[in-house]
């Protein structure tokens, strides 16, 4: 048992990782729907997006070579440099912030008053729009991303553990790393949202529009400015998702599994974003290690595995029906 | 000219409240379904029946189906994919257990089937409202499709992980299997849709239908005045399970005739016919067919222009299609929220006025 035990607490710690991976891509989410109202279904597709830009600049790729060539039956693919990493990493951030405003110019603003369900369909378009659009600009071929992050199994706590129990965990140091930038960046925010002039004026927008209207914010402004922070969260996960698996259509769908992270954690709360990306990492991976390939009870329920793909739901789901709003949600007052 | 309701008296309370009032729609109505049933079966090749036909027939059905839920009772599923893979698993299951059974009954059944695994869903509703619900509803999506994928027992244990429809027969016509002839397929599609149709637009107009709008526009609301929020959202996600159940049955008997539950019920099923219900117009039935079909033939057409036309390869055209769908939906949402449906409202509008406005 203790070595199950010990299987059983690596498994945990990866899993918190992932969490915090998880928290990275549900973080965007809150802070647009804070601001805005608008269930933004396209933050994983901005992260695909961003890391598709990053990777593009960062070898110079000609956009959208593969329409040109195949419209004028040219041959070109790449402009010949290479961009090092930071000013890739700051053209990005450019690109996002443009998409930030056009994202407002040309969708939201005209979709001021309507119900939520029409915003969160018209992310679901925007979505499908960026993808469509990101495959066309950089080709929809699988690419490396590498920005310099450290890669690999971390040799000082698999060694220390060794020396400690006699087993030495796995934990990649990209997981560290991704794990020190989501605090910081948390921090940054944080940082941000309390003592700055901007930030005072948008939470003074997440709390009541109208009355932020009348005190002489420009809401338009503070949507692009929130739109903005979104995008380089966006880029910040596409970093490290694609440092982990490469940047390709998959990475979209880590938005599908921020959405429970998000339901309970509640849907306006930063704090809950981050603890429910832990819950919902540690929880799946110690349900796959336990149930799904049956490695806890000596095999006693064995699934076959694969149950990462639902647990989280469902898990989400159960909770839900015990408390409506999440775990640090507001509490939801209806009236007639 | 044409297009008015003067001279056309109603007499009974039944003509007054007749789903066309206009001569005209009515004369409209019968016309287009004499040319469905009589006409295009006897004119339509094996290309336009399978490439545009069938789906629009089937994904009208889903988007029906769809519509009662998020339409007229204001419940936003992402879980039709994985409710039109109960359809197409247990019609499969039926097909091959009792042989004996014709299609319309394995075709209902499978329906009823996946009306209950619907109620079981809907359950969660009664709590969670919203987008919150919207999220739960993934996890009927995503534990149905791993369910269909991981137990042997639903695809009979064959090799390959993979569903194939057997052959049946109706009335002496081979209906699925690759023998088919495609205008006895379209016909028995037809004729489930106009049934179903029916059903659909006198349920909506009735009691059901006047309970689940009142959830829709305000839960509280409606439950003060005594409508029962339990038997009305219930009710609600067990039909229009029953409606995506049968279009999930027909997806695989008929039009696909061997399914992969990954890759023909996933996510972007769900998304699919969300759209059309979104494009179509919420809560309207012609809306439901208008949005099938228009999702139906964009494929179509931007391939002929961009493949057949304009020579660009598959894989480009695939991401223009991307594009476009993206940039449509946020279009329909900016220029009328309401949907094509919406769109046509107002057409009929201005034509009773037409040609003198004033």
């Amino acid at each position: 048992m203790p070595e199950t035990f010990l299987f059983a607490t690596e498994v945990a710690l990866n899993g918190l990782m992932a969490g915090v991976m998880y928290s990275l891509v549900a973080l965007g989410f809150v802070l647009i729907f804070k601001a805005s109202g608008i269930f933004n279904y396209a933050q994983g597709v901005m992260a695909l997006f961003a890391a598709m830009t990053l990777v593009g600049i960062q070898q110079g790729q000609v956009p959208f070579a593969h329409a040109i060539n195949a419209t004028f039956g040219t041959d070109i693919h790449n402009f010949g440099w290479q961009a090092p990493a930071l000013l890739a990493i700051l053209l990005t951030v450019g690109v996002m912030i443009a998409l930030a405003w056009a994202v407002n110019r040309y969708i939201f603003r005209h979709l001021v008053n309507q119900e939520p369900i029409i915003l969160f369909m018209a992310t679901i378009g925007l979505a499908y729009f960026l993808e469509g659009i990101a495959d066309l600009m950089w080709g929809s071929e699988i690419k490396r991303l590498d920005v310099g992050l450290p890669q690999g199994i971390n040799t000082w706590i698999d060694e220390t553990t060794f020396t400690i129990f006699g087993y030495g965990f796995f934990i990649d140091n990209l997981d560290i790393v991704a794990a020190i930038i989501a605090a910081l960046l948390v921090a940054g925010l944080v940082a941000f949202s309390q003592y700055t002039k901007q930030g005072r004026a948008l939470r003074a927008v997440a709390d009541d529009h109208q009355a932020a209207l009348s005190v002489g914010i420009s809401l338009n402004f503070i949507w692009v400015l929130v739109w903005s922070i979104a995008g380089f969260v966006a880029l910040v996960a596409g970093i490290m998702w694609g440092a982990k698996s490469g940047v390709q259509f998959s990475l979209s769908l880590i938005a599908l599994k921020a959405l429970p992270v998000l339901m309970l954690g509640g849907f306006t709360s930063i704090p809950g974003a981050i603890v429910g990306g832990l819950i919902i990492g540690v929880g799946e991976k110690l349900f796959e290690f336990c149930f799904g390939i049956g490695q806890c009870f000596g095999g006693f329920i064995n699934l076959g595995g694969a149950t990462e793909n639902w647990f989280a739901y469902v898990l989400a789901l159960a909770f839900l029906v015990f408390r409506p709003q999440g775990l640090f949600g507001e509490k939801i007052i209806e009236r007639v | 000219m044409l297009y008015r309701e003067a001279g056309d008296f109603k007499t009974s309370y039944a003509a007054d409240a007749q789903t066309f009032p206009l001569a005209f729609d009515r004369w409209g109505y019968w016309v287009l379904l004499a040319l469905a049933a009589l006409v295009v079966p006897f004119v339509v090749n094996d290309y336009w029946a399978n490439a545009l036909l069938i789906p629009f027939l089937i994904y009208a059905i889903a988007a029906l189906g769809l519509n009662i839920l998020t339409g007229y009772c204001g419940q936003v599923s992402l879980g039709t994919g994985g409710f039109m893979a109960v359809g197409a698993y247990s019609s499969y299951k039926l097909m091959t257990a009792f042989p004996w059974m014709d299609m319309v009954s394995v075709t209902l059944l499978s329906g009823l089937v996946t009306a209950g695994v619907g109620l079981l869903f809907g359950l969660p509703s009664l709590r969670i409202k919203g987008f919150y619900l919207a999220v739960a509803t993934l996890a009927a999506q995503f534990f149905l499709v791993w369910l269909f994928n991981r137990v042997p027992w639903f695809y009979n244990y064959s090799a390959s992980g993979q569903i194939s429809a057997p052959e049946r027969e109706l009335f002496g016509l081979v209906l699925t299997g690759p023998n088919a002839a495609s205008a006895v397929q379209y016909l028995f599609c037809l004729a489930i849709v106009i049934a179903l149709a029916w059903f659909a637009r006198n349920l909506t107009r009735g009691t059901v239908g006047r309970k689940w709008m009142a959830i829709r526009d305000m839960d509280i609301a409606a439950e003060i005045i005594g409508v029962n929020p339990l038997r009305a959202k219930l009710s609600a996600f067990a039909i229009s399970s029953f409606f995506v159940g049968i279009s999930g049955a027909l997806f695989f008997t008929i039009y696909l005739g061997a399914v992969e539950v990954n890759s023909a019920f996933g996510i972007q099923k769900s998304f699919l016919i969300l759209f059309m219900v979104i494009i179509g117009g919420l809560g309207s039935i012609f809306g439901s067919f208008a949005g099938a079909a228009f999702l139906v033939l964009l494929p179509v057409v931007l391939k002929l222009v961009g493949v057949d036309l304009l020579g660009w390869p598959t894989t480009i055209v695939a991401h223009l299609q991307l594009v476009v769908v993206g940039g449509l939906i946020i279009f329909f949402l900016v220029v009328e929220p309401h949907g094509l449906a919406q769109l046509w409202r107002l057409t009929k509008e201005k034509l009773r006025l037409w040609p003198f406005p004033h």
